[in-house]
């Protein structure tokens, strides 16, 4: 296993290995849920409680869980703390509640959760599968709000449930309409993509252009 | 141990050592799997027990505090309620002692400042266009007449669907509408009171409220005869 620095294992899920934008993982809920800012952000706590519990209990666990088992005790572990959250958010918040449904209870099987208990929380100390988590969980959070963002202001002239395009908006409804999920994510990778190839080609044409400017200054003095 | 669990445990095995000759690592007995997996789900269902029973009275607390926000509202504010449960064929204040009243069908009858019964407030609910919708709706059992409808549940498409609850003028009908309704094309109504409007864009929703309202009146009817200190 590559060792990383602890400052690595917190920074790299937030953008160069966001797992929605970069890695493709936990597309169910940052799809369905992103028809309100409010709801992505619920959301977005919902999962980086459960994964933070999960990846917590799992570090802690990990000499203890033989191999053989480990993929059901971290899904045990996983359920109990989205049990949890939907307890907890019915109790404290029932509004956000309803209004995620079903959504909650599938945390379970969010693959971006059970993906860094794998890789990292049960082979890594506490410490580091904290700012994993953390890191991930920030990542995710981003990435959700960007993706709500754009479909809550094109889709209902809101931003956070406050009017930002002004009453003679007319709402484009595919936006908060599952349509507008696949087609802000597919926009979103798309400008990510060309943000990171520009980043790669930059610096390869000015030293191509500094070779032919001494080429041709060699050319011209031999003339001479 | 079968095939597959070996090459698991050699891999496992070349993992732990870094790139050195592939080792299987020692067979765990399956009395520790067992054990570990049992251990494991105990924990689990102490901590979800736990935090239910801190939970439960809340979520109890909230999901009263909107029905009593409905029944308020679509009884038009009255005075007083009262609770009436559905018990062997009749609706009763009180069903006999030892039976679960939160497994029973409920209405709610609301009372003026004087002690007049104003109506009843019935929850119903039936597949719309995505999910079962749930409604509550007043109803006055002496003019026939509906006196307000709220949506307590619904999972209608955002923008159309769930017009049934956004659209004012679409819940304003249900405030004056005579039962049993007609579903009637947006302006193509004749003035009369049975006829609500339904929303374009979003038909089945409507019609969906409609039929909940027509067939919950149909069948509490008889019951509702039964509730004595009516106007």
């Amino acid at each position: 296993m590559r060792a990383t620095t602890a400052q690595q294992d917190l920074i790299r899920g937030i953008w160069r290995e966001n797992p929605v934008l970069v890695q493709l993982l936990g597309l169910c809920p940052a799809l369905a849920v992103t028809n309100t800012v409010a709801n992505g952000l619920a959301m977005s706590i919902a999962t980086f409680f459960v994964m933070l519990g999960s990846s917590i209990f799992v570090s802690l666990l990990r000499k203890y869980i033989p191999g053989e088992v480990r993929i059901s005790a971290y899904i045990l572990i996983i359920a109990t703390f989205v049990t949890l959250v939907d307890l907890l958010l019915a109790a404290i918040v029932p509004e956000i509640h309803r209004a995620l449904g079903a959504f909650i209870a599938l945390i379970v099987v969010n693959c971006m959760i059970l993906s860094r208990q794998e890789a990292f929380a049960a082979r890594r100390t506490v410490g580091r599968s904290i700012l994993d988590a953390t890191g991930t969980g920030i990542g995710f959070t981003i990435a959700m709000v960007m993706l709500s963002g754009i479909r809550e202001v094109l889709g209902n002239g809101t931003f956070l449930g406050y009017s930002v395009l002004g009453p003679h908006f007319e709402p484009w409804i595919i936006m908060i309409l599952p349509p507008g999920g696949f087609f802000t994510l597919g926009v979103l990778m798309l400008v990510l993509a060309w943000w990171t190839q520009r980043k790669v080609r930059r610096p390869q044409p000015r030293q191509w252009r500094h070779q032919v400017v001494i080429r041709e200054t060699a050319v011209a003095g031999g003339g001479d | 141990m079968s095939a597959t669990m070996q090459d698991a445990n050699v891999h496992a095995g070349a993992g732990a050592n870094g790139g050195d000759a592939p080792q299987p690592r020692p067979q765990v007995s399956a009395f520790r799997l067992i054990a570990t997996l049992g251990v494991a789900g105990a924990v689990a269902g102490g901590l979800i027990v736990t935090v239910f029973q801190w939970a439960e009275p809340r979520i109890l607390h909230h999901q009263a505090q909107a029905i009593a926000q409905a029944v308020d509202e679509v009884l038009q504010g009255p005075d007083r309620t009262e609770t009436l449960f559905v018990w062997d064929g009749a609706l009763v204040a009180a069903p006999p002692a030892g039976v679960d009243t939160l497994q029973l069908d409920r209405v709610w009858a609301g009372y003026d400042g004087s002690g007049n019964r104003v109506g009843f407030a019935i929850i119903g609910g039936e597949a719309g266009f995505q999910d079962i919708i749930l409604v509550m709706f007043g109803y006055d059992p002496v003019t026939s007449r509906l006196m307000g409808m709220r949506i307590l549940d619904s999972k209608e498409t955002p923008g159309l669907g769930d017009k049934i609850f956004k659209d004012e003028v679409f819940v304003d009908q249900f405030r004056t509408a005579q039962v049993p309704m007609v579903p009637t094309k947006p302006g193509a109504g004749t003035g009369d009171p049975r006829e609500v409007d339904t929303i374009t864009g979003a038909t089945i929703s409507a019609r969906t409220v409609i039929n909940i309202i027509n067939n919950r009146i149909a069948r509490m009817t008889p019951l509702l005869e039964t509730v004595g200190g009516g106007p």
